[in-house]
């Protein structure tokens, strides 16, 4: 017998068990060649076999060898669910349990190291969304509009908006006339496909995204903008037409920017805004982390780094202060581009978002062309479990709060608030996207729900959240170019799209009912909510 | 749902014509009350045409309350035109127990001021004449602004015509302008504040119809200016809105209704002016309406304006002979009143279209 010692690894500890049915498998090795994490192996195991073939029982019984499937019991080795194993499995032999017994919490703190993971908080996924309701309904004095005949406004501002007062019109005659330039600003549609690096993603799980991006542009004429995140984008990209398509984004590493600033000359359009990033929602605060595994050759040419660990400072370091840098940052990007383009800032939210909103409102040059309020729900490449789990703000009441804070002072909508961090969660990303907007927000953004609709199978049940390690099973988050070739760009792009259009027509089939041919934004009088608290907290109708 | 109705005419008539107008669209509108601003005033009123005219609705102790107040600002009352009340028992009407009508002399001081500083200081003057009967829950104020009237009541339209004896056509009190609306807003509480038409320095404004922007609009506007107060109906917004385009901002009129019914951004590109279109429609945002609704709105100059929502989903219509234009929800009304009229002449205003009377009973129409 092997021994044991008592402090031993053993499966039992880790969170995801392998069910095995031998009698199943014919071991074609399937499974062991498609896990990534290396969870699992070919091995042999001893049985004994009882046998009994004449007319009288006689049993014999024999000891025999036979080769088997097994998991490895290996923190480092941890199945983590992804369920490869079973997909790729011609006879159903196996599959991955859920074990609610697992002790890697308290064995994974191996040699000091925290805990590193990717995904999402796998704490918090409670969702107030789901306890709101649409429940001003049309029904005899304002007729609810037809969703298939009414045309619909479905687009959100991108840019610093002006108060009626300071417009620089004049009446010429019976005309108003623009007298000197206002601030830039781009209508999009309310839905951005937010920031995840090339390096984050893979080259492939990027170029998916910014293929649906383009698609649903050019084929759909739905004017989506998809944000690069931190570390640039491929420079032939940079010098084409798609770049319109484009937020590019700054964060406190500042990665990619030397390839940005050098491409501009070439550059034949502008890129649709400028989002400085200043924290996350699912980190909020640490700042990007990109661990040495996935900085592959592409990732350093595109950044403009060697093989290492990137990791960008948790905030923007200034000479002074972090004020003064975002100050100047916003300068810069304004300049840049010649006050043509917006340019718009991402925080973390916080219990500090409303002061920060305030500022940015009262902020005497208008510069600051959109909040982009992340809230805890929102996903990482890499992060340490402590702050995925236990940081962060959710951000529902959060938008709720910076909104009623403009319109105490007459200044909503002049910095459009734009929320993320949860929003499609559960998969219905209108529907979460129409409470934010009635609730203040001019548009949300969606990072996770793309990359599931790519083929990520993480969730908010410890599902994976692998994306930390380079081996993502679903070849996404990776740069190993044997995985990457997992992916399969066009499915992908398309998943992408024909989500894109049924979102379109869910949020018509929402706005046509509340008789709305334009976006609800602040229309808190549609919603109604069966929990008192969140009816208190957000102001909205109590209802039972 | 709402009936409105508003006549112009280039002879002062009586009040009883606005009646006319309304009583045959009774089936739309259910009698539950009569509101009606008049503006260019003749009859007893018309000899104090520069004079500011209170329109209240009170108690005793209101009333008292009032001229204790007015005298403490310095108004003198110069003229108060008080109505033959008819008493008839059975009358439905939910009378207040005084109705005011009363033209004051501005402050001395304020002799040579300004326009400007005297709508300022008659807005400030019922503002506050408002929150003080409010506070002691002892009447209401309509209007105080020179050579406008306005009269509100809940009840049957007859029974309130009736009782301040507005059926008899007499020449005590006329005018060349009345907006007319015979309905309490049946979708919330009744209160007096919440019949139509509003009124705000000069701009007059009812509207038929939902809001269902209602709560940004208010959100909104409430920060806009200090009068902007109240929003016991959404049609308030549509006024505030008005108010703040041509009396705040000062733009043409036709930038109105590009504020509360904007064109489609796909549709705006297409335009020379869009530049100013999308500025205005951004910067604007929270002042759009959305929902079913034709307004009637009449101006400090005494000129008229009607326009519908930008899905049409209200209708509204106007007729006209010589001396006498109507504009009213439903053509019935105006069949009443404008009998002999040449019908083809009538409009039905599309929902990008803005309809202006003048003085001179003038239409200019324009498409948004
Ligand atoms: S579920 Fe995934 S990690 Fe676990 S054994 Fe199967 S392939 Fe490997
Ligand atoms: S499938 Fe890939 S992207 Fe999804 S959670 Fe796992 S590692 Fe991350």
């Amino acid at each position: 017998m092997e021994t044991v010692k008592m402090q031993d690894v053993s499966v039992i500890d880790l969170p995801w068990k392998i069910e095995y049915q031998s009698d199943r498998c014919t071991m074609c090795g399937s499974c062991v060649a498609t896990c990534t994490f290396n969870a699992i192996e070919a091995g042999v195991e001893r049985r004994s076999v009882t046998v009994s073939t004449g007319h009288q029982p006689s049993p014999t019984q024999r000891h025999s060898a036979v080769p088997v499937i097994r998991q490895k019991a290996s923190l480092t080795n941890a199945c983590v669910g992804c369920g490869m194993c079973e997909k790729v499995c011609p006879n159903r032999a196996i599959r991955p349990i859920r074990n609610l017994d697992s002790r890697q919490n308290l064995l994974a703190r191996t040699g000091g190291a925290t805990i590193k993971r990717g995904g999402r908080t796998n704490l918090n996924s409670d969702r107030t969304l789901d306890k709101i309701i649409v429940g001003r309904i049309s029904q005899m004095t304002d007729p609810a509009l037809d969703s298939e005949r009414h045309t619909f406004d479905i687009l959100a501002p991108f840019g610093r908006v002006l108060s009626p007062k300071e417009l620089p019109l004049a009446a010429v005659g019976n005309d108003l006339k623009l007298t000197t330039s206002t601030p830039p600003v781009n209508w999009i549609y309310p839905v951005i496909f937010s920031d995840m690096s090339i390096g984050a993603l893979s080259t492939r799980a990027w170029e998916a995204i910014a293929l649906a991006t383009a698609y649903l542009n050019e084929k759909h004429n739905m004017p989506i903008r998809m944000c690069s995140g931190e570390g640039g984008m491929p420079v032939k990209l940079m010098q084409s037409e798609y770049l319109k398509y484009t937020i590019l984004q700054i964060a406190s590493g500042h990665f990619g920017w030397n390839r940005i600033i050098k491409a501009m000359p070439e550059m034949k359009v502008d890129p649709a805004g400028i989002l400085i990033k200043i924290g996350q929602g699912a980190k909020p605060g640490d700042g990007g982390l990109l661990p040495a595994a996935k900085v592959a050759p592409h990732v350093q040419a595109i950044r403009g780094v060697p093989k290492a660990d990137l990791m960008s400072p948790p905030n923007h370091q200034g000479l002074y202060s972090i004020e003064e840098s975002v100050q100047k940052m916003f300068l810069s990007m304004n300049a840049a581009f010649k006050f043509r383009v917006p340019v718009a800032i991402k925080c973390a939210a916080s219990a500090t978002s409303v002061s920060v909103y305030n500022n940015l409102l009262r902020d005497p040059y208008k510069i600051c062309g959109g909040f982009f309020l992340d809230g805890i729900q929102g996903g990482t490449g890499a992060a340490n479990e402590v702050s995925l789990d236990h940081t962060g703000h959710p951000i529902v009441s959060k938008v709720r709060e910076c909104y009623l804070a403009a319109v105490k002072q007459g200044s909503q909508g002049q910095i459009p608030l734009w929320a993320g961090g949860g929003v499609g969660l559960t998969g219905n990303a209108a529907a979460d996207a129409f409470k934010l907007l009635c609730l203040g927000a001019n548009g949300v953004f969606l990072g996770k729900m793309l990359i599931q609709l790519c083929g990520c199978i993480g969730n908010e049940q410890g599902r994976c959240n692998s994306c930390s390690t380079g081996k993502c099973p679903t070849g996404i988050c990776t740069q190993d170019p044997h995985l990457v070739r997992r992916l399969d760009i066009d499915k992908a792009a398309q998943n992408i799209v024909d989500y894109m259009l049924a979102l379109d027509a869910e949020l018509k089939k929402l706005m046509a009912p509340i008789g709305n041919s334009t976006l609800p934004v602040g229309r808190s009088d549609a919603l109604v909510t069966t929990d008192k608290a969140i009816a208190d907290k957000l102001n909205i109708q109590y209802a039972c | 749902m709402c009936r409105i109705g508003a006549i112009k005419s280039k002879v002062p008539f009586h009040p009883s014509k606005a009646l006319y107008l309304m009583l045959p669209q009774q089936e739309g509108h259910d009698n539950s009350g009569f509101a009606m601003v008049m503006q260019d005033l003749y009859g007893r009123f018309a000899e104090y045409k520069d004079k500011p005219l209170l329109s209240v609705a009170c108690t005793q102790k209101g009333n008292k309350l009032i001229e204790d107040f007015m005298d403490n600002n310095n108004f003198n009352p110069v003229y108060e035109w008080i109505p033959n009340i008819s008493k008839r028992p059975g009358l439905d009407i939910k009378a207040m127990p005084y109705y005011i009508f009363r033209a004051y002399d501005y402050p001395e001081h304020y002799a040579d001021t300004t326009p400007e500083a005297k709508a300022e200081l008659l807005l400030d003057i019922r503002l506050a004449l408002r929150e003080l009967l409010e506070k002691a829950g002892q009447g209401y104020v309509y209007s105080f602004w020179p050579d406008v009237l306005t009269l509100k009541e809940i009840g049957d339209p007859r029974d309130i015509a009736e009782y301040f004896g507005l059926w008899k056509e007499t020449d005590e009190l006329t005018a060349k302008n009345i907006v007319v609306q015979c309905r309490q807003n049946t979708n919330y509480d009744i209160v007096r504040y919440a019949a139509h038409p509003f009124f705000l320095q000069g701009y007059t404004l009812c509207a038929n119809g939902e809001n269902t922007f209602y709560t940004k609009n208010k959100e909104f506007q409430k920060s806009l200016h200090r009068g902007y107060i109240g929003f016991e109906s959404d049609s308030q917004n549509f006024l505030y809105t008005l108010h703040y385009v041509l009396h705040e901002l000062k733009w043409p009129i036709k930038y109105y209704k590009h504020v509360i019914t904007p064109l489609p951004f796909a549709e705006i590109t297409t335009r020379s002016d869009r530049a100013e279109l999308t500025a205005i429609r951004q910067s604007l945002g929270h002042l759009e309406i959305n929902g079913p609704n034709t307004i009637i709105a009449m101006l400090p100059s005494g000129d008229m304006m009607t326009c519908c929502d930008s899905k049409k989903l209200r209708p509204v219509v106007v007729g006209r002979d010589e001396n006498t234009l109507a504009i009213a929800s439903e053509v019935c009304g105006i069949n009443t009143i404008l009998p002999d009229r040449d019908k083809t002449l009538d409009i039905y205003p599309n929902e990008r279209e803005v309809v202006l009377i003048n003085e001179r009973l003038e239409v200019e129409r324009w498409k948004q």
